[in-house]
């Protein structure tokens, strides 16, 4: 029985057991209510359980831990001069007996005689059945095969027996318990509790899981190229190794990368800051409630629009336009310029520094926009010279955070942006980012542990280090300077 | 005061009044140039929105009409049928680009040397051979009959007729040659060549023909993702927003956990492809390329999203309702969930919704685990190979015929429309039930 049928049926099992806990505990309480301690779906819960959980409980780490075993059980019993063998040459061997473990049981009663009598057959009929091998077979591989076969299914008949023993012993358990003083409600509140702390948990989890996965793959990286050859080299050129040319090096440089990013960004916050900012302002400081409550939501549309659809949008028309205005003007603009593609960016981030900037701007208290008024100020100097100097830290944190956003963006620079790596200070020659290149060393068809893909992970850390770094000193800010308006 | 002195003040006076009209006029051009630049800035941001709906609908609508041709297809009995018994391995294997040939050349005279044919053959789809395939297979009586069929025309011809391609590029540089526009205009002048509803846009898988390319695939791949978000995501963060907000003890675990939580919001999206890449791929042995896995790997990601959302949205409902809850003899759990959830569910709707929106426009992370990938059939099982609609759009961005440009635009408006909705829903769920406390 297959694992996702049998957890199917524990957790359906949880009905009809649900129902008789049910009956169970009305019958108690049928002539005085008040004597039952919870109500009756509380001991159902119980029941329900006590039945479900154990048995899900084993099976899920049975199915974890059995595969492991069955495998060094298999491993062990192989000839000792096979284990003796390059580690890499052993998993081979365990990968064929695993293959043509999968296909005996297709055989018919003839192969498997014609089998046994002439080895040398296995592989032809094997194939019939469905399984390639590369090489003829050693004996021993048919009979580990054999006995892998049998420690499966009596792996299979095992965990299948003991859930279901598990599930009818927990049953009986807790419906003996069933009784009107016990108290089944605080016990399944705490089970309920239990789960709602594990689902937090995997947020933990999930960050945790970042952290390391980023880190080991980095860490694999660093073993075959120099961390500080790549911190601070210069030169992008990672050598794609042809099959069997295993020994390319490739210079794994960040600083042009690293550059293009802070470039791109820098672009897309002078593009988006002014129109940002004065969206909020006017909008938080001068325009009628109408009017906000109409432009406010028209605003946050840009926020709302894949960055997919921007990129599409930079190459189809924001590139060619640039370049042919450039050609009218002399200029020979690229059309993948650093250009185009930040001002696309910034398109993308103004809601960003808008609706972060209107809330701080709202934020300011009235009382010193009236005290500037009192001492005669127009409205536009009070703003010039209270209103966002008192805003300023929360502005600034908010050019932080959408710079943080630019950095990591990755769409609309795969599409919009040039893959050479480039240290140039033109923004209408093409530059490439961080994350256009961990696009392009992973979306190719190439072994995984070679530095050309590990890379990968190098640059995802060093990514995922720049934005946290600034969304924490961004948040630090905020927090260090809002005190004083409070 | 001597009479200079006087005479100084009088006649300072008025430059003083002078100098105070000035410097007011000065302030009141200021203040309307801060009012301009705000309009401004205000005006620039939603023109580039107008620019940029205007530039996808304008590429964009071309593909929901393709170009076909009524042909009248003689299903010749000994091309399909040569041994009379209609077997089906017959059937299968007959030679429909001939008969569709055929019916094409007859119809514009054309003259049967090669070249003629050749030209003649470039004017039809490859996806005619399947169509008039499966025609036969449903029904076999159709052997030894005419029928009209309308069958697609190659992209190139569709492109012409919506005027990609220019007619007065010269003609080698062109894809189609003069003669072959003759046939063209000589068609349309007879009714035979049309432009109909492009449903293929929606039924057809990945091709690398443009006529026969679709979003089938995309569709149903992002369907399932939302489906897995939708059942992992949601319960977990609504747990995990319901535990850190109203049990959770007010010590460093918990900041530690909230401080996570507000850092995972801001990732870059391209990070959780690689968490996905290195756990769900590399470690747990789960298939490329699986609707499965990108669901997983949007599930991490939206789930910051809603458990802050439901967090304010717990954090809405006032606390006398718990306190005359609690005051009823419920226990903090029966408060929580049998009061206070079913009071935070609107902002809780909300927030997922927008969450599924946003998920559904990620890009990135798809890219690393693998659903680049070219999928013609319509995948079945959450497990199959499959693609998204964004990953379809980033697929075929990259295209270099004609044809595929419009479908990248359509394809885009398709997603587009799906984000409005879901927005929209979003908004209206909002408005209609969020209660004002």
């Amino acid at each position: 029985m297959s694992l996702s049928l049998l957890l199917t049926l524990v957790l359906v099992a949880a009905v009809p057991v649900f129902i008789l806990g049910l009956f169970k505990a009305r019958a108690l309480g049928r002539d005085n209510p008040r004597l039952l301690h919870s109500r009756p779906g509380y001991y159902a819960g119980y029941v329900a359980i006590w039945s479900v959980l154990p048995a899900v409980f084993f099976v899920l780490v049975w199915s974890t831990a059995a595969p492991i075993a069955i495998n060094s059980m298999i491993r062990g019993e192989l000839p000792l001069q096979v284990l003796q063998r390059a580690g890499g040459q052993v998993s081979l061997i365990m990968g064929t007996i695993d293959s043509v473990a999968r296909g005996l049981p297709f055989l018919t009663t003839a192969e498997r005689t014609e089998i046994a009598a002439n080895p040398a057959a296995i592989r032809d009929i094997l194939g019939k059945a469905g399984v390639v091998l590369a090489a003829e077979p050693e004996p021993y591989v048919i009979a580990a095969a054999d006995h892998l076969n049998s420690l499966r299914v009596t792996s299979r008949w095992l965990m299948t027996g003991v859930a279901a023993g598990l599930g009818i012993l927990g049953f009986l358990f807790a419906f003996s318990r069933i009784r009107a003083e016990f108290r089944a409600r605080n016990v399944v509140e705490s089970v309920v509790r239990a789960a709602l702390i594990a689902a937090s948990t995997v947020a933990i989890l999930t960050t945790v899981g970042i952290i390391m996965s980023v880190l080991i793959q980095s860490v694999a990286f660093f073993e075959s190229v120099n961390i500080f050859s790549f911190l601070f080299g210069t030169v992008w050129d990672p050598r794609f190794a042809g099959a069997g040319d295993a020994t390319a090096q490739g210079q794994f440089g960040l600083l042009p990368l690293l550059w293009g990013t802070l470039f791109i960004s820098a672009i897309a916050l002078v593009t988006a800051v002014p129109l940002g900012l004065f969206s909020a302002i006017y909008m938080s400081e001068y325009a009628h409630p109408k009017v906000r409550a109409v432009f406010k939501p028209l605003l946050e549309i840009l926020a709302g629009i894949p960055t997919i659809v921007y990129g599409f949008f930079a190459l189809i028309t924001i590139g060619p336009f640039l370049r042919d205005t450039g050609a009218l003007f002399g200029l020979q603009i690229s059309a993948t310029s650093a250009l185009g593609a930040g001002l696309v960016m910034g398109i993308m981030i103004i809601p960003f520094v808008s609706s972060l900037s209107d809330d701080i701007i709202s934020a300011v208290p009235q009382s010193l926009r009236e005290g500037s008024f009192g001492l005669g100020a127009t409205k536009s100097e009070t703003i010039k010279l209270v209103v966002l100097p008192a805003a300023l830290p929360g502005i600034v944190g908010a050019i932080l955070l959408a710079g943080s956003r630019a950095i990591g963006e990755t769409m609309i620079v795969v599409l919009a942006a040039g893959i050479a790596a480039n240290l140039t200070i033109n923004p209408l020659e093409s530059v490439t980012t961080i994350t256009v290149k961990i696009v392009s060393q992973l979306t190719g068809d190439l072994e995984f542990n070679t530095p050309q893909t590990l890379v990968a992970f190098a640059l995802g850390l060093t990514l995922f280090v720049i934005t946290l770094s600034l969304n924490v000193y961004a948040l630090h800010i905020v927090r260090k300077y809002r005190e004083q308006y409070e | 005061m001597t009479t200079v002195e006087m005479t100084r003040d009088a006649a300072a006076a008025p430059s003083r009044a002078d100098a105070a009209k000035a410097l007011a006029k000065r302030r009141k051009a200021a203040e309307w140039r801060f009012k301009a630049y705000g309009v401004g800035a205000i005006a620039i941001s939603l023109a580039f929105l107008v620019i940029l709906f205007t530039t996808i609908v304008g590429n964009g609508y071309p593909a929901f009409v393709q170009s076909s041709i009524k042909l009248d297809i003689f299903f010749d009995p000994a091309e399909i049928d040569p041994s009379g018994t209609k077997k089906v391995e017959d059937i299968r294997n007959a030679n429909y680009p001939k008969l569709a040939a055929n019916a094409l050349e007859k119809l514009i005279g054309a003259s049967g040397d090669r070249k003629a044919r050749k030209d003649v053959t470039q004017l039809l789809s490859q996806g005619a051979d399947i169509q008039l395939r499966n025609m036969v297979l449903k029904d076999p009586s159709l052997i030894g009959t005419t029928q009209p069929v309308w069958v697609i025309a190659r992209a190139n011809v569709d492109s012409l007729l919506k005027g990609s391609i220019s007619r007065d590029t010269p003609e080698d540089r062109r894809q189609i040659n003069d003669r072959q526009i003759g046939w063209i205009d000589k068609l349309v002048a007879d009714g035979r060549l049309e432009k109909k509803f492009n449903t293929g846009l929606f039924t057809f898988g990945n091709s690398s023909e443009a006529e026969t390319a679709g979003l089938a695939v995309a569709l149903v791949g992002s369907f399932f993702m939302m489906a897995t978000v939708l059942l992992l995501a949601v319960p977990l963060g609504v747990a995990a927003a319901l535990y850190l907000q109203e049990l959770a003890p007010k010590n460093r675990w918990t900041d530690l956990i909230e401080v996570n939580i507000n850092n995972l919001a801001a990732v870059p999206s391209i990070v959780f492809g690689l968490l996905g890449l290195a756990v769900f791929i590399n470690f747990a042995g789960l298939p490329r390329s699986a609707s499965l896995v990108g669901g997983l790997v949007l599930t991490l990601m939206t789930l910051p999203t809603i458990i802050i959302a439901t967090r304010a949205a717990v954090a809405a409902v006032p606390p006398s309702i718990r306190e005359a809850a609690l005051g009823v003899g419920a226990s903090r759990m029966q408060t929580i969930f049998h009061h206070v959830l079913p009071l935070a569910m609107p902002g809780i709707l909300t927030g997922t919704i927008i969450g599924l929106a946003k998920a559904l426009g990620e890009t990135a992370p798809l890219l690393m685990i693998g659903m680049v990938a070219f999928v013609i059939d319509v995948p079945s099982t959450p497990l199959d190979s499959a693609t998204a609609l964004p990953v379809q759009v980033y697929m075929w961005a990259t295209e270099a015929q004609r044809g595929f440009v419009e479908r990248t635009a359509a394809a885009t408006l398709v997603l587009l429309g799906f984000m409005i909705a879901m927005n929209a829903v979003a908004i209206v769920l909002r408005q209609r039930f969020t209660r004002k406390w």
